[in-house]
């Protein structure tokens, strides 16, 4: 019997790689990380992910018994389809899976790119950033209502996707000054919810990485 | 009992009419609602208050927005017939790239094209001859993106196709010159009943873009 050879093409603070790796835990699917060197210290991102994502050339890249699969939100679809019988990911009605891969949307249109602004910025422009970022956590608020995680009783696709952004959390209430519970507190007790699961807290990096990241990404703009 | 299904849409937009083809490829009928962008209506607002935007499938009452997301949604609920995506998983992923591909690119470069002049303009051309030539390759020798039948690759296109002739004019170029195999695939696609009843006439893009050219440009 063949084995199965999952490796994913990495980079450890990346939300968007790590979502790929819950979603493999959470079928309990074992691959290997490669981590890219993604800001040229070492030479660069490597051959491999040049020649498996060459319209793109981004982590993270899934590379399964070969085969590339690029985009995020696209690999975690399939690594729900590939291994479909331990915990779906997606929800099984047609109408309820469009309003996750919209959530899905929503989520990748917007947090990342806002959270940025924060840490990219003083100022007015933060400012305006933080009042942006807590809209859209507002919004998912509302999306979540009353159940335990946006899957509903379970962890679903949606969760997989937005929780490793809120490792990124802590940096931006450092650098903004301000926190995410004050403002937003439905939406912290869904992320303690989701870091008590061994799938995710085994994932996500330490946020003072993060935050350390981020520092020393502002000292290079001259923003500290 | 009746399925109840409604598009908000706005005619001349390739978004809507992914949805229009995707319908007709399933033999479903629908009624189309017309949008006045300047002016969106109560309906529109209420069923996409996050994005405010066209198109929408309101099917039974229940709104699916996003174009890409209502075409999965349209394959995955009339599962029964005219298969969209591919039933392999890494072909389902491949496909869902290119789609992704194209929305991430290619409007943008539309944009700079109608309603950028000079420089801007010239950067428009380019970039969309980039991106349909990256769409010649996944095409290959196939007739279709899907292969031997329509999928959603082709689905997600052919409206764009419309839109190849007003670019032309007012970009002052030749899509098929450098990407004679896509205007050869947009021809057998517009063979298709399902397409050649749910698309604009190409001339009547042609003078809304050159309207709304003037709109923006002067």
């Amino acid at each position: 019997m063949s084995k199965e050879e999952v490796i994913i093409l990495d980079c450890s603070l990346s939300p968007f790689c790590n979502r790929v790796k819950i979603a493999l835990s959470e079928k309990g699917v074992s691959y290997e990380s490669k981590e890219e060197d993604l800001f040229g210290s070492k030479g660069g991102k490597s051959e491999l992910l040049l020649k498996s994502n060459p319209i793109y050339k981004k982590v993270p890249v899934l590379l399964h018994n070969g085969k590339p699969l690029n985009e995020s939100s696209i690999i975690v679809s399939y690594i729900d389809e590939t291994w479909p019988s331990s915990s779906p990911l997606l929800p099984s009605s047609p109408y309820e899976r469009a309003q996750a891969r919209f959530w899905i949307d929503y989520i990748d249109k917007k947090v990342f790119d806002v959270g940025s602004k924060i840490w990219r910025s003083n100022g007015e422009e933060q400012e305006e950033a933080k009042k942006e970022l807590i809209e859209i956590l507002k919004q998912l608020e509302e999306a979540l209502g009353d159940k335990d995680f946006f899957g509903g009783e379970k962890f679903g696709i949606v969760d997989v996707i937005a929780i490793p952004f809120t490792s990124w959390f802590y940096a931006y209430e450092k650098v903004g000054n301000f926190k995410v519970e004050e403002c937003c507190p439905k939406f912290s007790a869904w992320e303690k919810r989701c870091l008590q699961k061994d799938t995710v807290s085994s994932v996500l990096p330490c946020p003072d990485k993060i935050y350390n990241f981020i520092t020393s990404m502002r000292k290079n703009l001259g923003l500290e | 009992m009746a399925d109840e299904v409604k598009i908000l849409d706005f005619w001349p937009s390739m978004f809507g009419m992914r949805v229009r083809v995707a319908l007709a490829e399933k033999g479903v009928g629908y009624e189309c609602i017309e949008e006045d962008l300047s002016n969106k209506s109560p309906l529109l607002l209420q069923m996409n208050p996050i994005h405010k935007k066209i198109p929408v499938l309101i099917h039974n009452g229940k709104p699916i927005c996003e174009s890409a997301i209502i075409v999965e949604y349209i394959d995955e609920f009339w599962n029964d017939r005219a298969p969209l995506l591919p039933s392999d998983p890494y072909e389902r992923a491949q496909a869902r790239f290119w789609v992704d591909f194209i929305d991430k690119k290619l409007y943008g470069s539309v944009r700079k094209i109608y309603g950028g002049k000079g420089e801007e303009q010239e950067e428009g051309k380019k970039e969309m001859m980039e991106i349909l030539k990256e769409l010649e390759k996944v095409l290959g020798e196939k007739d279709y993106f899907g292969g031997e039948c329509f999928g959603v690759l082709d689905v997600s296109l052919v409206g764009f196709s419309t839109w190849f002739g007003g670019l032309e004019s007012v970009g002052n170029f030749s899509i098929e010159t450098e990407c004679p195999k896509l205007v050869s695939w947009a021809k057998r696609c517009s063979e298709k009943e399902s397409v050649s009843k749910s698309l604009p006439d190409s001339n009547k893009i042609s003078e809304f873009i050159v309207q709304f050219r003037k709109k923006i440009v002067g």
